[in-house]
């Protein structure tokens, strides 16, 4: 990995031949802002634009961030990994790990009034968007305190007031989402971008291309990231695209390629791209990738690739690895700092699964709450309603937001309104009197 | 299978008779329809009253190995577009089969509901992963002096109305079980289209059970909730059969 270093700082490293702990020797504190050079892996690749440059600058703080945001990513998928093992996880779980660096290096480049939505690997853009490990933890399990009250599940993690507009399980739908949330920055004049992701399984979609030609037309602030990960579930890109030059695929569309296993790299794509977004609409990155696990749970990973190619990424090009060389090579921490960091962030992930595990089941009326903004979409709590004798027989549509209020405090409460658990859950019959 | 669903209805179901004739589509779509297991709100809808409502398609939905055997070669046989939704919970469950079955050309008629059990008391009708719920809600049932008279409907569309009738004016009483949502299901057509040609032989109001008017949650006590369990039907069944005991809330 070539990596020039050009300090501003006039002192040249000390050798490492002589062990030492003090950091008088060290050349920077893990909160130095001194700018830092580095070089991506490789140059940008553009299709219809200038690329831009390769030399990047940034700070000892900025690299211990990565360094702490990606460990506690992988920490946490592998925990996940643990949990669906024993069964604490149902249903479909995909993983991340590997492609941490996309979601770092992205929430680096743009605030949290610019919107992502991407599909159903999300674990780690969740806490990219900043939400908690108990959060992500207790969804998983389906608790009460996960991010969708353990209504959604893997597949739909949402933080709406930090921009993430989810966590979808159709392949691709969230595209056309995506492109949607840029018409609204746009309306919105605040010189806010959205990024939609999505994998090399889904470039193929024929809605994205619609809705990237709208994007177009319009000339919204849409950023369409592809995530390849060279494997749409089983089937390599090569069998599924004509041309896996996704970058290109927009064709009238700008695109970027680049190295999506360098938080560096994708940082400045992303700074790149929003700016010319906001410019001149919409335009493509394509993230070059890899997911160290299988597609999902149900997928051991090794039938459609070999162990060796696997191991050979996680030698070569893993995002941890990378942080971690810069860091021990510009000497802002030592090797055993960083051990340390990543035992806490074991501990860190440890406690928030045992608080996750704390965390109850959802209440049984939350099977009926949010079908509809306002009220509920079956009639059993107009019958609640009339039983505390709130209102005089009015149809659901008739009452005022007032006693629609109260309506939904009974509902919500409803045991101390004297209202039998049985009532609520229609699963259960009237007692004979 | 919803994402094609544009095509299978506007240029598979619809082709035939736009074209007189000239167009068909013996085309079988087939793939697992309805909830699996924590599998969220986008993946576990059961689509069988949506395609059942669309002229122009047959609709078929197998239980057992039999019908998921025979059902499919008469769908491929059959010259018109035809939905096969099967039920991938099924798929791990074995069941026994005749030499019969096993013969490489036994095939099922379409259109034709199968008596899984026969009885006097109720009529109790399902499709797919429901009629194995129905059987152990009858063994339940027969246990406390109901004998329940089990459909296996097979076929959605057509709908073997004269079956089900025919079993309504033995019984008397009927139950609908299915697993999707209740508002427009395949219970509510087969209670209108008992009222319309059997009301007088009827006792008591059609119970429909159906699944949660929600989308599937993820949680696991929330999902229970859902869909509908051995004792919904138990339970209806023996609303059905003793008048004294109110209607459950429509919810």
């Amino acid at each position: 990995m070539a990596l020039t270093h050009r300090s501003t700082n006039l002192l040249k490293p000390l050798s490492a031949a002589v062990p030492f702990t003090s950091s008088l020797r060290r050349l920077f504190s893990t909160d130095d802002a001194t700018a830092i050079t580095v070089e991506t892996s490789v140059p940008f690749t553009g299709h219809k634009c200038d690329p831009p440059p390769r030399t990047i600058d940034t700070t000892p703080k900025e690299l211990m961030t990565f360094f702490r945001d990606m460990a506690t990513m992988r920490r946490m998928e592998i925990a996940a990994d643990s949990l669906y093992k024993a069964k604490l996880i149902r249903g479909f779980c995909h993983l991340y790990d590997g492609q941490e660096a996309v979601a770092v290096g992205m929430e680096a480049a743009i605030t949290k009034k610019d919107c992502i939505i991407t599909a159903y690997r999300d674990h780690c853009i969740f806490l990219g968007r900043g939400g908690t490990l108990v959060e992500a933890f207790a969804e998983l399990m389906g608790r009460r305190d996960g991010c969708s009250r353990g209504k959604g599940g893997s597949m739909h993690f949402y933080k709406k007031e930090s921009g993430f507009y989810g966590g979808h399980g159709i392949v691709g739908a969230q595209v056309p989402l995506g492109i949607g949330l840029a018409f609204a920055q746009k309306y919105s004049k605040e010189e806010h971008v959205a990024f939609a992701l999505y994998g090399d399984g889904a470039a193929n979609q024929g809605q994205l291309f619609e809705a990237l030609n709208m994007a177009a037309l319009w000339d919204l602030p849409a950023i369409l990231v592809c995530e390849n990960n060279h494997y749409g579930m089983g089937t390599a890109e090569w069998r599924a695209a004509k041309s896996p030059a996704y970058y290109k695929r927009g064709d009238y569309v700008p695109g970027l390629k680049v190295d999506g296993m360098d938080a560096f790299a994708v940082k400045q794509a992303c700074k790149f791209a929003k700016e010319h977004a906001l410019k001149n609409g919409p335009i493509i990155l394509e993230m070059d990738t890899y997911r160290y696990h299988g597609h999902s749970m149900s997928d051991p990973g090794s039938t459609y690739r070999t162990r060796d190619e696997i191991s050979g990424v996680r030698q070569e090009r893993d995002p941890l690895e990378r942080i971690r060389k810069l860091i021990l090579s510009h000497d802002i921490a030592t090797e055993k700092e960083l051990k340390d960091i990543e035992k806490e962030i074991r501990k860190e992930v440890d406690e928030a699964i045992a608080q996750a595990k704390e965390s109850p089941m959802p209440d049984s009326s939350e099977l009926f709450t949010n079908v509809y903004v306002k009220g509920f979409g079956v009639q059993s709590p107009l019958l609640t309603y009339q039983l505390c004798h709130r209102a005089k027989g009015n149809r659901a549509g008739e009452l005022s937001s007032q006693e629609l209020d109260n309506l939904m405090t009974i509902v919500a409460n409803y045991r101390q309104f004297k209202i039998p658990d049985w009532f609520l859950n229609r699963k259960k019959d009237y007692k004979k009197r | 299978m919803v994402d094609a669903i544009d095509h299978i209805i506007n240029s598979a179901a619809k082709s035939n008779y736009m074209s007189a004739g000239q167009i068909s589509v013996p085309i079988v779509f087939r793939g697992p329809n309805g909830a699996a297991a924590g599998v969220g709100a986008q993946h576990s809808q059961c689509y069988a009253a949506w395609f059942g409502a669309c002229p122009g398609l047959k609709v078929l939905a197998p239980y057992s190995s039999e019908d998921a055997r025979g059902l499919l070669k008469a769908a491929i046989r059959d010259p018109d577009p035809v939905v096969f939704l099967e039920n991938e919970l099924l798929y791990g469950e074995s069941f026994p089969v005749s030499a019969e079955v096993l013969d490489s050309s036994f095939c099922l008629p379409i259109g034709k509901a199968k008596i899984e059990r026969e009885g006097k008391d109720v009529t109790i009708t399902a499709f797919s992963k429901m009629v194995g719920y129905a059987l152990k809600a009858a063994e339940i049932l027969a246990k406390e002096g109901i004998s329940a008279e089990v459909i296996n409907l097979r076929s959605i569309r057509p709908l073997d109305r004269s079956t089900i009738n025919a079993s309504v004016r033995k019984t008397n009483r009927l139950v609908t079980v299915e697993e999707g949502f209740p508002q427009h299901g395949v219970g509510a057509e087969i209670c209108a289209s008992v009222v319309e040609e059997s009301f007088e032989y009827l006792d008591a109001p059609v119970e429909r059970i159906a699944g949660a008017d929600v989308p599937m949650p993820y949680a696991a006590n929330l999902e229970r909730m859902a869909v509908p369990q051995i004792e919904d039907i138990v339970r209806a069944a023996k609303r059905a059969c003793y008048r004294s005991v109110p209607l459950a809330a429509t919810a």
